[in-house]
């Protein structure tokens, strides 16, 4: 087992490195930088001396790979540099805003998790019934709606006409200013949850080792319990994983329309504005919640399923 | 056009004397909104000048300066009295007594002196550096060959002189945040970005990255009574149908409103009476480089003119939110430079047809049109075009970029034609000399624009002390502007914000209506928050 994490979390370099690699060459290819977006902003004309000042000071005149090695450098000392556009270690900026990305993440899944599965499970259960119908029109539904529409749906219907909930914000980080963004986000992971568990249960239902154990006298609910349930939970276990990694990236929209003040917000202000520094810490950290979220899957796997074996 | 504009500043004087009118309310909370995409970039507003960054620097610092709203210009902030000597180009501030940074410390002319010095480190970039320039001296430190501004001296603690390179007004160069004047003590820590210390009517509580900042008031502020609410909090919402939707449930006090939901505002009975505009010192346009042949000939760039129906555009596309530009120097109603006499180039392709033949183009020709995505003065403005030039002969072929990548471009003078909206206010000289010769493209002259009467227009404006010789030489050089045509003259910003009824005190500021003097502004008791 510990030979397998060192292995896995060692596989996981090269794929950081071509990550960064590729982000870095991509912001030094594409036109703007940082000093179009802060230096004129539309307000003023822009000085030419502090233009060209900023691109000293930020190392901009100097070749593509000579400040990628640089940045190589600073990553092996574990230091992610320092922002172009507030001047603060883009730790600290990133420190700050994963915290509330990892709320609005857990809570959308969570959100996804208890309303998602026991859908599928009912569905799969009765299948071509009434209840198997509704659960999948939802499912389609929330798998095709684009998040800014629902978040607004959501906002128009729960703030504005119910007035139960705040329509935008952090607040004091209480549960009201959550539930709106994690369920905007949390629907469509909620939908393929649902559509992923039934299209597992009614597979597993007809295998042979279900056969087997009804052909024993097992009863329904033991072979649900123990039979479907168990291995419908490694394909439900990967989705979800997947999922949690998707969700990174799809906050981003979510967080822009509550004024979430989280990680994929502070990742569009940083393209916007060619904050290299900031986007390559952005991504790096995604990067690395993405693999961890898909080790703790696998490692998950052999508790779920002691059939599976870490080589 | 302008019986329209009277009635919209009738209308805000009326706001403004509705207010006046009654007893100001102390405590409550106000909450704006900071609605340009982005968060804050940085609580060290001397790194940046984003509009959005200012909305809360006025209420967390002061500058030597403020900009006057109802009065459409600069006035002192941190002197109570300003006297000019040596030609114009001396000026010695009586500075305020009583300015308290929120650590509790009194502001001297040390401060100032600090922070137009910091401003002005060579070692960094601050886009301050370009009005701090103005000052004798400071290009030296700049390039690192002084280490103190020579032209800033402090007489006593209250008393700072500052001697100028060029005659102009400081207060257009010294208004805005990036020139913010710190506490020299506290400036210097590295804390002071987390935790920032100003001179302004709240001081700093929190800031929430990418969700909102929340100010406190500051019971030492220098002016008496003021400011009457107990807390400010400025959200980050880019988003224009969250604003609506966050407008619309009261949780918001201010919103900014772009052209569709202006249209929506007017429609609903309960909301038009929210709606507070303003002409804003923005000059939407399409520049044209002379480096691109038919561009080079007057009478091409005249013909783009006529053959473009400006009015319908502002009407149909950018719904109304918008006023024809009639020169470049823009329309606010306390501009004594704004020429009412101008009108506006007729929509007239016949003439404009006669124009390009006589200019040896019968046919017509092709150029790129360098555009962003903008709503109001990019992407769909130029589609709205094409078919007009085509009606002349002209054919468009579209590039678009980034708003970020549009500035570099203008700047390097990559474009055939771009357009864009450029600050053409509140400095009315400082706006026209970026089409003096030999201001570079790099600074402002995007078009490079070359004429020596103009430049002979400019430099008398600047050096005469005769204010009513230099408005008339300035208007001069603007009419002569508006018939060499560098550029399609297309809109004045309307800046159109959704107001609360609860809150009051809204300035109408002409260089930016999000950028309120907050001190000013106060709640009634039917406002929802606490």
């Amino acid at each position: 087992m510990l030979s397998f994490l060192i292995r896995r979390i060692l596989q996981t370099v090269p794929t950081v490195l071509a990550v960064v690699l590729v982000i870095f060459v991509l912001f030094s290819v594409v036109p703007g930088s940082v000093v179009s977006s802060m230096s004129d902003d539309g307000r003023g004309p822009a000085d030419p001396q502090v233009v060209e000042r900023m691109k000293k000071q930020l190392g901009l005149d100097d070749p593509v790979y000579v400040r990628f090695g640089a940045y190589i450098a600073k990553l092996a000392t574990g230091d992610l540099g320092t922002s172009f556009r507030t001047r603060e270690p883009v730790t600290t900026m990133i420190a700050r805003r994963m915290w509330p990305t990892v709320q609005l993440i857990f809570a959308a899944m969570m959100f996804a998790i208890v309303i998602g599965v026991p859908l599928g499970f009912v569905a799969a259960l009765q299948p071509g019934s009434i209840v198997d119908t509704i659960s999948m029109v939802v499912a389609v539904s929330g798998l095709s709606m684009a998040k800014f529409w629902l978040g607004l749906l959501l906002m128009y219907l729960f703030a504005l006409k119910l007035g139960w909930l705040p329509s935008f914000g952090y607040g004091d980080g209480g549960l009201k200013y959550l539930i709106l963004p994690a369920v905007t986000l949390g629907v469509s992971p909620m939908a393929l949850l649902a559509r992923t568990t039934r299209a597992a249960v009614l597979e597993i239902m007809t295998a042979d080792f279900v056969r087997t154990a009804r052909s024993k006298g097992m009863s329904e609910t033991r072979v649900v319990k123990w039979h479907v349930m168990r291995n419908a939970l490694v394909i439900i276990l990967t989705t979800i994983g997947l999922q949690f990694g998707a969700l990174m990236g799809q906050a981003v929209v979510v967080e822009k329309l509550f004024s979430w003040p989280g990680i994929g917000s502070l990742l569009v202000d940083s393209v916007l504005q060619r904050d290299i520094p900031a986007v390559q810490g952005s991504i790096f950290v995604v990067v690395l919640f993405f693999l961890a979220i898909n080790l703790l899957i696998d490692v998950l796997y052999g508790v779920i399923d002691p059939r599976i074996r870490y080589a | 056009m302008l019986k329209k504009i009277a009635i919209v500043a009738g209308l805000g004087l009326a706001l403004a004397a509705t207010a006046e009118a009654q007893t100001p309310r102390k405590g409550g909370t106000i909450r704006m909104t900071a609605p340009y995409g982005s968060s804050f970039s940085s609580m060290d507003i001397h790194t940046t000048q984003r509009a959005q960054d200012e909305i809360y620097a006025k209420a967390l610092h002061r500058s030597l300066y403020t900009w006057d709203s109802a009065e459409g210009k600069p006035v002192p902030e941190l002197a109570r009295e300003v006297t000019v000597s040596g030609g114009g180009l001396v000026h010695t501030f009586k500075l305020r007594d009583d300015a308290y940074f929120h650590h509790g410390r009194r502001m001297t002319a040390d401060d100032i002196i600090w922070s137009f010095t910091r401003i002005m480190d060579g070692t960094k970039a601050y886009p301050g550096a370009r009005f701090v320039r103005v000052i004798a001296g400071a290009a030296e430190v700049e390039k690192g060959q002084a280490k103190e501004i020579s032209g800033l001296k402090k007489i006593d603690d209250f008393t700072l002189e500052m001697k100028l390179t060029e005659k102009v007004d400081p207060g257009f160069y010294f208004f805005t945040a990036i020139t913010s004047i710190y506490p020299a003590d506290e400036g210097a820590k590295e804390g002071f970005i987390q935790k920032p210390i100003g001179l302004g009517p709240f001081r700093f509580v929190e800031h929430v990255p990418g969700s909102r900042i929340v100010l406190e008031r500051w019971d030492r502020f220098y002016k008496p009574g003021k400011p009457y609410a107990d807390k400010l909090i400025v959200s980050v919402m880019g988003e224009a149908a969250a604003r609506d939707v966050a407008f619309r449930n009261k949780e918001i006090d201010t919103s900014v409103l772009g052209p569709a939901q202006y249209v929506a505002y007017q429609a609903d009975p309960n909301l038009k009476g929210t709606i507070v505009e303003v002409a804003e010192v923005f000059t939407r346009h399409m520049g044209m480089n002379p480096g691109f042949k038919p561009f080079a000939d007057k009478r091409v760039r005249q013909a783009i003119n006529h053959a473009i129906d400006t009015d319908l555009i502002i009407s149909k596309l950018v719904k109304g939110k918008a006023y024809r530009a009639t020169s470049w120097l823009p329309l606010t109603s306390t501009s004594p430079l704004y020429d009412k006499t101008m009108k506006p180039y007729a929509f007239d392709p016949a003439k404009a047809k006669q124009l390009l033949a006589d200019a040896g183009y019968p046919t017509g020709f092709e150029f790129e049109w360098t555009t962003s995505q903008n709503e109001s003065w990019g992407l769909p403005i130029v589609e709205a075009i094409i078919p007009m030039l085509d009606r002349v002969g002209i054919k468009v072929k579209v590039k678009q970029v980034e708003t970020a990548v549009l500035a570099e471009v203008i700047r390097k003078g990559d474009f055939q034609a771009y357009v864009y909206s450029m600050a053409t206010g509140p400095d009315p000289q400082a706006a026209l000399k970026c089409f003096y010769s030999s201001t570079p493209q790099s600074a402002c002259n995007y078009t490079t624009f070359k004429n020596a009467d103009f430049d002979k227009m400019i430099d008398e404006a600047g050096q005469t002390d005769d204010a009513a010789k230099r408005v008339q030489l300035l208007q001069k050089a603007n009419a002569l502007l508006y018939d060499e045509a560098p550029v399609w003259f297309f809109n004045y910003n309307k800046a159109v914000m959704a107001v609360q009824p609860w809150l009051k005190g809204i300035q109408l500021n002409a260089t930016e209506l999000t950028h309120q003097n907050v001190e000013d502004l106060w709640v009634d008791e039917t406002s929802p928050a606490k």
